[in-house]
């Protein structure tokens, strides 16, 4: 019976945690425009990471370096295996690849100004090496990429290593795409192509197919630089066993692995989203592979592992040396250290129908920060001088944020910190990176509980 | 002309890439053959000189890779992408080429006397590439800019994807590739076709017995109406 005085008590409206505001909004958009989203920066959603994970530190059982006065090393050299003349860093957080045409030329000066202020590494991508990239870094890596855009023997000779990319975190078995926005004049002839068309990266080498050629094919690099750079090969992350196992079988000297939080300058969402593996689950498998192989940390026959996707912070560098690497590549991290989706801009963001901090249509061009665009009047608002200082002062607070926690670990140098300084907070992030849940001796697929 | 002879039978690789890679000055004019290459990988690889070397047999994968300027021959037939990116100079195989012969290619000229495989001049980026014999499938895929002379036949797909290269078939073509499409040759591409028959040692070839293929530019914008073709 019902009370007329009393409303019927009413159920509060319920969205669905299926069909979520984000999903139905791109339902939408695929519905009126009928061609896939595509953006830029890697995956979005909430994956296991290393904030998974902590530091045990020292205690009664470990013993612990005074910070300030007792030494924690940093240095890491990359390239020991053949190469006549390995990379000496000075920090392990190194600069991804990431390239001109994606990036303006003043963000990929400031990269390498503050990658060398910081004594570290910087890398060319997709379309080339620009005079302003190779004028300011002391120490650039060439990246040979399948589209060989810009591909030229003279800079192969000119760089410092060899970075030979067969895939990339955000897109592993995906090509690149360049929007026309971005094919300007400049970027059209270092690729040579028509200006304005919408650019098509292969997904394949052209001139090799399996690891038996690829062995062949690292080779050839070889002689054309006389054995003198170390080669890196660079693969998203998969199958991180069997591919680093491979590369090393062809003679890599470095392994570069990229998670699939790693940015991109542009491709389809659900490639970003869903393909790939979080880089949390993709280090020990890689160490494994290293070390079934007698390269891992075994003086000059050693293969070095650089890791990235999703490096922030200090203590993601340490947690990622703990799991075996020995360097760590920054991407999207660095472009915000230069001013990409900085708050200030926000009445601009806004104006492009998104918010800083979220602002990742970067294959449109239209960046106000002026990072990620061709524009020349946007381009303009990058300092190379200031951004550059902005970017090595962040690599120098990782690189102390790193030694924080190794002195605290007991570590003389970054590199000792082992997978026995941490454990996990969760679970899965426990099975991921075979460390013992917090509190246990547990770790899901190694030990019973 | 001075004549340097290496035999790889005794010499190592490495020695005579070495050698080939000197200071320019030096090496300017001078004639260099390699004897007993027994398909070895990487011969005379990132040349940067005017030097005429000549391979006494069948080269391994990436002869004369990245060339610029200098002139090598392969007396014999060579394996997967020979004269891969080259820049400048001429390659010139009098055999057969394995598959992607020419790949990526920015200048230069690469003359093969038989039939090429698979994806000759792939992503081909402004050099000329003549081929005696046949051509394999998937040739001139995404090809950028240059031109490619094919006395033979063309196999499946042909210029697929293709920018705005060239493509001149003298035989028959099996299938071209998605936006590829044949060309009405105009004065200025036929003489094109003329000049690099001649250089290729073709001279009595007309160009009026080739069809000429490029891009129809249909597919430089993505466009949800091409999405059967992406």
């Amino acid at each position: 019976m019902s009370d007329n005085n009393h409303k019927t008590p009413q159920t509060k409206p319920r969205f669905s945690a299926t069909f979520d505001e984000y999903t139905n909004s791109e339902i939408r958009r695929a519905a009126a425009t009928g061609i896939y989203d595509i953006r830029g920066a890697g995956s979005k959603r909430k994956l296991p990471h290393f904030d998974d994970l902590l530091f045990l530190g020292a205690s009664v059982s470990r013993y612990p370096l005074e910070g300030y006065r007792e030494k924690c090393g940093t240095d890491v050299v990359l390239g020991t295996r053949f190469a006549k003349k390995p990379i000496h860093l000075k920090t392990p957080v190194t600069i991804a690849g990431m390239s001109f045409g994606s990036l303006s030329g003043p963000a990929k000066e400031s990269l390498g100004r503050g990658a060398t202020a910081a004594g570290t590494s910087t890398t060319t991508g997709d379309g080339g090496m620009t005079q302003e990239e190779r004028g300011h870094s002391k120490t650039l890596v060439y990246q040979y990429l399948p589209s060989r855009y810009g591909m030229n023997p003279d800079d192969l000779r000119k760089a410092d290593a060899i970075e030979l990319v067969i895939g990339q975190g955000a897109k592993p078995g995906g090509g690149g795409m360049l929007l026309g926005q971005k094919i300007t004049k400049r970027v059209a002839k270092m690729r040579c192509l028509p200006e304005g068309i919408d650019q098509r990266s292969s997904c394949r080498h052209p001139d090799w197919t399996g690891p038996d050629d690829l062995e062949i094919k690292i080779a050839e690099l070889r002689e054309i630089t006389d054995w003198e750079k170390p080669i890196y090969v660079k693969v998203g992350a998969t199958r991180p066993y069997f591919d680093v196992a491979l590369a090393v079988k062809a003679g890599a000297d470095v392994i570069v692995l990229d998670g699939m939080q790693g940015g991109t300058a542009a491709t389809q969402e659900v490639f970003i989203e869903h393909v790939g593996i979080p880089i949390l689950a993709a280090i020990r498998p890689a160490v494994k592979a290293l070390q079934d192989l007698g390269v891992y940390r075994n003086g000059k026959e050693s293969v070095q592992l650089i890791v990235s996707g999703g490096i922030r912070n200090g203590a993601d560098v340490a947690k990622a040396i703990a799991l075996g690497a020995d360097a760590v590549a920054i991407g999207t991290a660095a472009l915000v250290a230069l001013g990409d989706n900085d708050p200030h801009l926000e009445d601009e963001y806004q104006k492009l129908g998104t918010t800083a901090g979220a602002y990742d249509d970067w294959h449109e061009g239209k960046d106000p920060a002026g990072i990620t665009t061709q524009d020349p009047e946007l381009m303009k608002r990058v300092d190379p001088i200031k951004a550059g200082h902005r970017l090595a002062n962040y690599i120098a607070v990782m690189t102390m944020e790193a030694q924080v926690v190794a002195r605290a670990c007991g570590k003389s140098h970054l590199h000792n910190l082992e997978p026995e300084d941490l454990v996990a907070l969760t679970i899965e992030a426990s099975a991921m990176a075979q460390v013992p849940l917090a509190g246990t001796n547990w770790i899901p697929g190694v030990s019973k509980f | 002309m001075e004549t340097l002879k290496f035999d790889l039978d005794t010499k190592p690789l490495r020695e005579i890439n070495q050698f080939l890679h000197g200071d320019a000055d030096t090496l300017n004019g001078k004639k260099v053959v390699i004897e007993n290459p027994n398909g070895a990988h990487s011969l005379a690889v990132g040349l940067k000189a005017d030097v005429d070397v000549t391979i006494k047999g069948h080269s391994g994968y990436y002869a004369a890779g990245m060339n610029q300027l200098a002139k090598v021959t392969i007396e014999g037939s060579a394996g997967s992408g020979v004269g891969e990116n080259m820049m400048s100079g001429v390659v010139h195989v009098k055999g057969f080429a394995s598959n992607a012969a020419g790949a990526t290619a920015n200048g230069g000229l690469l003359i093969i006397d038989g039939d090429a495989g698979l994806r000759c001049g792939i992503a081909l980026k402004g050099a000329d590439i003549v081929i005696g014999g046949s051509v394999g499938s998937f040739s001139a895929f995404m090809a950028q800019a240059g031109n490619m002379v094919i006395l033979g036949d063309a196999g499946e797909g042909l210029g697929d994807s293709i920018y705005e290269a060239k493509l001149f078939v003298r035989g028959k073509v099996k299938s071209l590739g998605a936006d590829c499409e044949e060309k009405t040759m105009n004065a200025e591409d036929k003489q094109i076709l003329a000049d690099l028959l001649k250089k290729s040692g073709h001279a009595n070839v007309s160009p009026d017995s080739f069809k000429q293929y490029g891009s129809a530019r249909t597919l430089y914008h993505f466009h949800v109406d091409n999405a059967g073709a992406y």
